[in-house]
């Protein structure tokens, strides 16, 4: 028993925890295990998704009107950069699906960089918002919450705009926060590859990340015209 | 159940159809449609992004029927979420 450990130890890939039969059976394993993951994702997300629905159905114009306050031109950026990042995502786990090395770690120092700059824009973002007094609450000694400077489209309550910054810095927050944990991941990712860790046989690890860099594209793909672009047509003669 | 490589230029198709559906989403959210068609486009283009990233940048398309089951589950419960708030929230008028 011990003597056929060992002659096994030998044949095997390095990667091949003993658990699996075989490296198929370990990247099914891994793959099912990061998609239920994503799963709880979706559940999680979809808790805030039901509460913006909700208080978007009963204050729409406060919505409307505080949703028109923020820059759709940074959003729609921000919109490319994830879209582009997703790309050079796929791009990194196909060349590692073929063994090209070189082109696995730029395409992940693209991916990266991108992820990096979206985070970027966002603390502009957050920023303006600082500086416009739309933090909700009383986060900020000094500077509470302050409607002032949002265009109220008529009918609409001031009071309630203050909801729709609460739900917009819970999922952009929420997101970012999940931006910031993707490119701790990737980096790690990179590290091994430059180490020459993944190639045709092994690169589940990359493959995960990946669907988890996509996932949080996803969302983003659902948030930007959500919070974005609500009230654009409403703004002249609505 | 081997590995499904799927070939870059269908990569860079789904590229140009999310970034063109990003710019449709800007062009369409500023054009005043009547009712709610205005929120029912933009869910529909990312709807139809969400569903290209998932099926070709995560390959789903290409992967073991087991996770195409997850992945609907997700599907079925946010539906539950959302039918079952709202069978609430929606009827409450009706009473007065």
């Amino acid at each position: 028993m011990a003597e056929t450990a060992i002659v096994e130890h030998e044949v095997h890939h390095p990667a091949l925890q003993h658990h699996f039969e075989n490296l198929e059976q370990q990247r099914e394993a891994g793959t099912l295990g990061m998609w239920v993951f994503l799963v709880t994702e979706m559940m999680f997300f979809g808790g805030m998704f039901m509460a913006y629905t909700l208080y978007r159905y009963k204050y729409g114009l406060a919505f409307a009107s505080a949703s028109n306050h923020l820059s759709w031109k940074l959003g729609a950026f921000n919109t490319a950069v994830l879209i582009i990042s997703s790309f050079t995502m796929a791009f990194a786990v196909y060349n590692a699906q073929i063994g090209k090395q070189r082109r696995l770690i730029v395409s992940l120092a693209i991916t990266i960089l991108l992820g990096l700059t979206f985070l970027g824009v966002k603390a502009v973002e957050y920023h303006d918002k600082y500086e416009d007094h739309l933090i909700p609450g009383r986060l900020f000694p000094g500077n509470p919450f302050n409607p002032s400077t949002i265009h109220l489209l008529p009918g609409a309550s001031a009071q309630n705009t203050e909801i729709f910054y609460w739900l917009y810095f819970a999922m952009t927050g929420m997101h970012a926060l999940h931006m910031v944990i993707g490119v701790g991941l990737l980096s790690v990712i990179l590290f091994f590859s430059v180490r020459g860790r993944y190639g045709p046989e092994y690169h589940n690890p990359v493959e995960v990340s990946g669907l988890y860099w996509h996932f949080v594209d996803l969302i983003w793909i659902f948030l930007f015209p959500l919070l974005y672009l609500l009230g654009r047509h409403m703004e002249h003669g609505g | 159940m081997s590995e499904h490589i799927v070939p870059v230029r269908i990569y860079f198709i789904i590229l140009s159809v999310l970034i063109l559906g990003t710019a449709l989403t800007v062009w369409a959210g500023f054009r005043d449609f009547p009712g709610p068609l205005n929120v029912i486009i933009a869910l529909t283009i990312a709807s139809i992004k969400a569903t290209l990233v998932i099926l070709y940048f995560m390959h789903l398309r290409y992967s073991q029927r087991l996770l195409w089951i997850i992945f609907l589950s997700a599907l079925f419960w946010m539906g539950l979420l959302f039918a079952l708030t709202f069978s609430d929230y929606w009827t409450r008028q009706w009473l007065s």
